[in-house]
């Protein structure tokens, strides 16, 4: 079938491949997931103690709904904990391949960045930041387009809520030289 | 007929200028969300409800609901023409709607689709206009007791009736419940699990939670796969909706059935993803030539949609009846509620009654004119997939950003949502569903709030639960319906050896 002008076609060059081998099976980050949920459990229903967990002269006090709810997560975790190291179905699922945690990598460490730059030059700069960089970077689409198309986002965001609708955000100091 | 005149009122609230801008607005920016990749009703709908904390309630929930509608209707559109569901809801649609697609017949299963999401949240809206007034008015007498009751039916039924792993949906529901409580304790003013930080004392706020589980998570799942795409661009002619929409009654047993099992399936905790494959299933079965189904017939398109929407519409009626949602969505809307100040449950038809009717009211316009728009607009919404997803996943992230910051203004929930948002793909990946995390986190408060309300009332007696036949028997339901595995599998066991061998 080749393209006419009745089809739309979106080609994606730095798909991940099919044969990348595993990085991690389904049951070692379910471990992980239910070893990391007990650590919280408990961590909730130590602190939970502490407030308060029985019962006064008006009725339960303020640890005694959560301090259960830390028993049920904990139980709840210890069974599917259990259940890994007795599995009904001898196939193990991948997690996540080589390639494909690289992929989300490339979307997780400039989210990170843009959260860190937030911080420091606002919210506005670090997204023109963000969808340059990635766009350029990620995409390989050409730099003017992924500038302009940058400028022009952060730009209709800064007029949509600074402006327009009053949702102040964290600015920093390249809105400070336009006054705001 | 005091429905009729209330929902008169409701119309005469919404149609103003302004609001029917903004339901245009809603309705353009939920088609763009559905078709989108990486983008889904519920976190749509969270990124955007940051633009309505400035609006009167009103003209919040009209947009805010516009765009639901709208996610609903674009979620067919990559189904249909790019065998790509928008939004799990619209799997059911590629069955045969894709395969109408390549047989050059994409306008009829776009027009078809559409059509039937109109007939199923029409059912739903009428279900709403004369249900929801009754129910709300007779949950008026509820006490703490009462009121725990259901959410400890709603928790239940989530547990039990759900299709995942049993401990996986408890540590889910648990888990939300922990966290709706974290900061200051509103019963005694006592801080618990804050762990002497300042930050944690505002608690973890719902929304922040969302947009980050849904939305930030849904683009590193997106990421993982491959991109590309190929499909078929359509344009919608008046001569094929009016040969579709002649061809409609012939089918009304199909949409009546999927509308029927839409509502149910909306109300109790099923959600549209469940009641779109039902749906779907059933007109399999009670067709005359199953064997025809997955090959681009237009009854398969017909039943999944009719029952997504149905469901996804039907979900807003606990939440405007109770305060208790009926689907992830559902509870983002309740979340909005709380925001602009409103007190969700059975006193908001008492006490905002604008607001109410002109919520039902929008739903009607709101279908007929997203009707009207998808209808002209698709070819437009298609090639909107032609833009490449590495410029929309940056705008996605900036959109969340600013989402969970504006909620309390303050850098710790970006941090927050950036760490719900790993939770949520490492949940996500190995099962454990986050509808009841949603759920619980946004009932949490109230759930406890009820429970101890009640303790204190009945002087820490627990028997308060069954003290009289109307929470005796709905907790006795909930107990059931948690069990409700164990309890099939026993019938089944008494049952079968009764049963004459074959």
């Amino acid at each position: 079938m080749s393209p006419s002008k009745d089809e739309i076609v979106v080609e994606d060059p730095s798909a991940p491949a099919s044969d990348s081998p595993a990085l991690a099976s389904n049951r070692a980050v379910e471990i992980a997931v239910s070893l990391a949920l007990l650590g919280l459990a408990a961590l909730l229903a130590l602190d939970n103690r502490r407030t308060g967990m029985s019962w006064d002269s008006t009725g339960p006090q303020a640890g005694y709904f959560p301090f259960y709810l830390s028993v049920i997560l904990a139980a709840a975790s210890l069974f599917g904990l259990v259940k890994q190291f007795f599995p009904r179905k001898p196939a193990d699922k991948t997690f996540v391949t080589r390639a494909q945690f690289g992929r989300v990598l490339q979307v997780f460490a400039p989210t990170l960045a843009f959260c860190l730059a937030t911080q420091w030059l606002g919210l506005y700069v670090a997204s023109f930041l963000l969808i340059a960089g990635f766009m350029a970077w990620v995409g390989r689409i050409a730099v003017w387009k992924s500038l302009l198309t940058a400028l022009l986002f952060s730009l209709a965001m800064f007029v949509t809520f600074e402006i327009a609708f009053d949702v102040i955000m964290p600015k920093g100091p390249v809105e400070a030289l336009f006054g705001h | 007929m005091e429905a009729f005149g209330l929902l008169v009122y409701g119309f005469s609230v919404l149609l103003t200028w302004k609001i029917l801008a903004l339901m245009m607005v809603g309705l353009t920016l939920g088609i763009f969300v559905g078709v989108l990749p990486g983008l889904g009703g519920p976190n749509g709908v969270a990124i955007l409800l940051p633009l309505t904390f400035t609006m009167d309630p009103t003209s919040a929930i009209v947009m805010l609901s516009c765009i639901y509608w709208g996610a609903l209707f674009g979620g067919a559109i990559t189904s249909i023409l790019f065998n790509i569901p928008g939004e799990a809801w619209s799997v059911a649609t590629t069955f045969d709607g894709y395969p109408m697609a390549q047989q050059g017949k994409a306008a009829e299963a776009l027009t078809a689709a559409f059509t039937s999401s109109f007939v199923g949240s029409l059912v739903a809206v009428l279900l709403i206009t004369f249900l929801a007034p009754g129910i709300a008015s007779f949950a008026l007498r509820f006490g703490p007791p009462e009121f725990f009751a259901v959410y400890l039916l709603t928790f239940c039924s989530f547990v039990g009736l759900g299709r995942e792993e049993k401990h996986k949906t408890l540590i889910s529901m648990t888990l939300g419940l922990l966290l709706a409580g974290v900061g200051m304790d509103t019963v005694s003013g006592q801080l618990r699990m804050t762990f002497g930080s300042n930050d944690l004392l505002r608690g973890i706020n719902f929304l922040v939670a969302v947009i980050g589980l849904f939305g930030i998570s849904e683009i590193m799942l997106t990421m993982e796969e491959r991109l590309a795409l190929r499909g078929h661009a359509a344009r919608i002619s008046l001569r094929v909706v009016l040969k579709v929409w002649k061809e409609l009654p012939r089918y009304w047993m199909t949409l009546l059935r999927s509308s029927v099992i839409g509502c149910w399936l909306g109300i109790t905790p099923g959600g549209a993803i469940a009641a779109s494959f039902m749906g779907y299933n059933l007109a399999k079965r009670f067709s005359k030539d199953p064997d025809s189904f997955g090959k681009g017939r237009i009854e398969g398109v017909f039943a999944p949609e009719t029952a997504a929407h149905a469901s996804g519409t039907s979900a807003l009626l606990p939440m405007l009846a109770l305060g208790i949602p009926g689907s992830g969505t559902a509870a983002i809307l309740l979340g909005g509620l709380m925001v602009w100040g409103l007190n969700p449950g059975p006193l908001l038809f008492v006490e905002h009654k604008g607001f109410v009717w002109g919520l039902i009211a929008s739903m009607y316009l709101g279908n007929v004119v997203g009707l009207l728009l998808v209808l002209t607009t698709v070819p437009f919404f298609a090639a909107v997939l032609r833009v490449p997803f590495s410029a929309i996943a940056p705008m996605i992230v900036v959109s969340c950003a600013i989402g969970a910051f504006a909620i309390q203004n303050a850098m710790f929930d970006i941090w927050l949502m950036l760490g719900f948002g790993v939770v949520g793909y490492v949940f996500k990946k190995i099962g454990i569903p986050l509808a009841p995390f949603t759920l619980a986190l946004v009932l949490g408060n109230r759930a406890e709030d009820a429970f101890r309300l009640s303790m204190i009332g009945a002087g820490g007696d627990m028997r308060v639960f069954w003290s009289n036949s109307l929470v005796g028997s709905i907790t006795t339901l909930a107990l059931i319906l948690l069990f409700w595995p164990l309890i099939s599998r026993a019938i089944e066991r008494i049952v079968r050896p009764l049963q004459p061998a074959r």
